[in-house]
């Protein structure tokens, strides 16, 4: 009795493991997909992780109707749409080129600019620096220091 | 002492964007439903599942939509808010339900006062996705010809609903 239990047990374990992974296994072309348009969109709840990262409900919830949408036949730029639409251009890991968004992507690129230029003024000063020859008396004054002969 | 100029300007800016980026509430995210037809949605009322309300039938009024749900715990802070303000008779309510268990929100509501004019049960969230929510609760403003005017995400605050809230819901009944 108690071996049959067990083993009921251990066969309705398998089944209920068999179930969680059904999805995956389902259609694996599919799934791989929904994974990589969830790669493109941040999950609004972790907003540091995207939706295919993401444990939140709706990040779960966003998963399956990404997965029901490639179903319907939608591509991919129509969900990243949809998407959009509801969220704004926040859910978009590589958000479009635009006015709104023209110093996150040129932020980057003027700073690097200006660090150049510091930088390129900064060699010219040090460079004019070392071309000025030292006067004739601390010249005469640092070869003594230096227990030079003078010559 | 110019020699600490430079160094003195970088750290007043630094500062500067520190205290910007303090500020800055990036939970906040600005809708783009803004000023946007709200989402059509047909829905059965929590009282009465039996009945169906669409968006066309809140046509013609100013109405906010709070986003609720029994589970949600911020939504404890805004709810009196809430019961206050349906009393004052200043602007409908309606509840959109989220992704909550249908006795658990009546349970909810007899509990803490149910200052909705009606709850629209969005058992799965996709009213709520169409709404753009992901942070319960969350408050729209929505004027007679269906626009969302307003979303508060967040508990509503007394200061927002006197400061902001309130005199929308004003000048668009105006």
């Amino acid at each position: 009795m108690h071996k049959l239990l067990v083993m009921l047990l251990l066969a309705w374990l398998g089944l209920a493991a068999a179930q969680e992974a059904r999805p995956l296994a389902e259609d694996p072309v599919l799934e791989a997909k929904v994974m990589r348009i969830a790669e493109e969109l941040r999950c609004l709840v972790c907003q540091n992780e995207t939706i295919a990262a993401s444990h939140a409900d709706l990040a779960v919830d966003l998963r399956k109707q990404i997965r029901l949408k490639l179903q319907q036949g939608q591509s991919q730029e129509q969900i990243l749409d949809f998407m959009v639409q509801r969220y704004g251009d926040f859910v978009l890991y590589r958000p479009p080129v635009k006015s709104s968004t023209w110093l996150l992507w040129g932020g980057p690129f003027v700073l690097l600019g200006v660090a150049l230029i510091g930088l390129a003024l900064s060699i010219r000063r040090r460079r004019s620096q070392a071309a000025a020859p030292l006067p004739a008396d601390e010249a005469e004054r640092a070869r003594r220091l230096l227990g030079e002969e003078t010559s | 002492m110019k020699r600490y100029l430079l160094p003195l300007l970088v750290f007043v800016v630094l500062l500067g964007f520190l205290a910007v980026g303090l500020n800055l509430k990036p939970r906040e995210v600005p809708s783009p439903l803004i000023d946007k037809p709200a989402p059509a949605f047909t829905l059965a009322r929590l009282d009465q599942p039996e009945k169906q309300l669409t968006l066309q039938d809140l046509k013609g009024k100013v109405w906010l939509l709070n986003v609720w749900a029994s589970w949600c715990v911020a939504c404890r802070i805004e709810h009196p808010l809430l019961v206050e303000l349906a009393g004052s008779g200043a602007v409908p309510i309606y509840g959109l339900n989220y992704k909550d268990k249908r006795d658990d929100a009546l349970a909810w509501l007899a509990k803490h006062g149910n200052p909705y004019v009606a709850s629209l049960v969005d058992a799965e969230g996709l009213v709520g996705i169409d709404y753009g929510v992901y942070g319960v609760p969350e408050t729209f403003v929505i004027d007679k010809s269906g626009t969302i005017r307003l979303k508060h995400i967040g508990p509503v605050t007394p200061e927002v609903l006197r400061d902001t809230i309130l005199p929308l819901v004003k000048k668009l009944n105006a």
